[in-house]
């Protein structure tokens, strides 16, 4: 197989793209398409200020390179779980991304700072009962807000891939979550002055794109799984579309692409008009008296003061 | 030849070389659009021709969770 532009030996190949690329070109191909989502969907200009949601994996580092190659004002932020030595190893990565290129990255230790030193995402789960993922999602979703207001970033990038939003679409119209369609887009506008405006500049790529990407420049990520993240629905979602993408190449593709072309506009609509409050407990905006958030929190410190299974794990 | 399956947990087995990846991979049962092959650092595309004495390492792309 030869690179489109070239004929050297290809590297990569893009099925849906009928192309392929050598290495050079490949990554050449890859940073613009990422400007070009950028532009397309008006995400951010050089004037803005990005807070980089950054996990250490392919994706998020994949993004946060790009970002910088393309002059975007940019700053990290890792947000440290508790979760084992998976987020040791993971924090690691990051760390040492942010440290080799002289950027400004951000931690935020959840077990330090609301789990009383004692409560990570694993326990957390465990006294509420609920999977892990839920309240995983919860916490960075708050946090990111939190950090990025708190820090004066009116952007908020993450690095959600093709895959990523293709399984989330798939969840959502299999169990017709009505309102989490309606807020499934790669451009969240700001509702709230607390509230950054949210990105994702990857959502056209597959993971193997990223990835190739990330391989291509050397950009050392955590390769292993998050330890919770196993025999999650998402992944089982993956697997099943990439099945269906091996038979009929850009089906993933086609299933975004026409969700947000066609639906999610519709959806869009119907969402305009929730109020929005300050928690009463931490000033962040919520629909309701007390935010998620702080509920949940709450809840699991109850719950350990009773001396309910909250158990720390070793780490 | 040899294949080391990173999925993430890494794993290795011998298998018959003096094909393409994409034959290497139908045997090993595992999806294309789900794994990346590699030799070093090269990527190596479908097509990509692997003798009998070499050793490739095929990663896994899909990530999970929230």
């Amino acid at each position: 197989m030869r690179c489109l532009k070239c004929q050297e030996r290809a590297w990569v190949e893009l099925k849906r793209h009928h192309a392929a690329y050598c290495a050079p070109h490949y990554t050449e191909f890859f940073e613009r398409q990422v400007e070009r989502n950028i532009k397309a969907k008006k995400m951010f200009t050089l004037q803005d200020k990005i807070l980089v949601a950054v996990s250490g994996g392919k994706d998020s580092l994949a993004l946060w390179d790009v970002l910088v190659r393309a002059g975007y004002q940019t700053a990290g932020l890792y947000i440290d779980l508790g979760i084992s030595d998976y987020s040791m190893r993971s924090k690691e990565k990051a760390m040492a991304f942010a440290g080799e290129r002289g950027l400004p990255l951000i931690v935020k230790d959840v077990r330090a700072e609301y789990g009383d030193g004692l409560i990570g995402i694993s326990e957390l789960s465990k006294a509420l009962r609920r999977v892990p993922c839920s309240g995983c999602g919860l916490t960075k979703r708050y946090l990111l807000n939190q950090v990025a207001h708190e820090h004066g970033y009116n952007v908020l990038a993450t690095g959600h891939n093709l895959d990523d939003e293709a399984a989330t679409l798939m969840g959502n119209v299999l169990h017709w979550q009505m309102d989490y369609l309606a807020r499934q887009s790669p451009v969240l506008e700001s509702t709230h002055p607390h509230l950054a405006k949210k990105v994702k500049p990857l959502y056209t790529f597959t993971e193997r794109e990223t990835l190739s990407y990330v391989l291509i420049k050397g950009i050392d990520y955590i390769e292993e799984e998050c330890p919770n993240a196993q025999g999650a629905q998402s992944i089982v979602y993956k697997e099943a579309l990439n099945a269906i993408e091996a038979a009929s190449p850009g089906s993933k593709q086609a299933f975004v692409d026409g969700f947000l072309k066609s639906l999610q506009p519709v959806l869009h609509r119907d969402e305009a008009g929730v109020t929005l409050n300050a928690c009463s407990r931490c000033g962040e905006p919520t629909t309701g008296e007390v935010c998620a958030f702080c509920r949940m929190w709450e809840r699991a410190k109850a719950a350990k003061a009773k001396g309910k299974a909250v158990i720390p794990t070793a780490s | 030849m040899k294949v080391i399956i990173r999925q993430p947990r890494r794993r290795e087995v011998a298998i018959q070389g003096g094909r393409q990846v994409s034959d290497i991979m139908k045997e090993l049962q595992l999806n294309p659009e789900n794994f990346i092959a590699i030799q070093g650092r090269v990527l190596l595309t479908r097509d990509a021709f692997v003798k009998d004495d070499e050793t490739i390492e095929i990663l896994s792309a899909i990530s999970g969770g929230a």
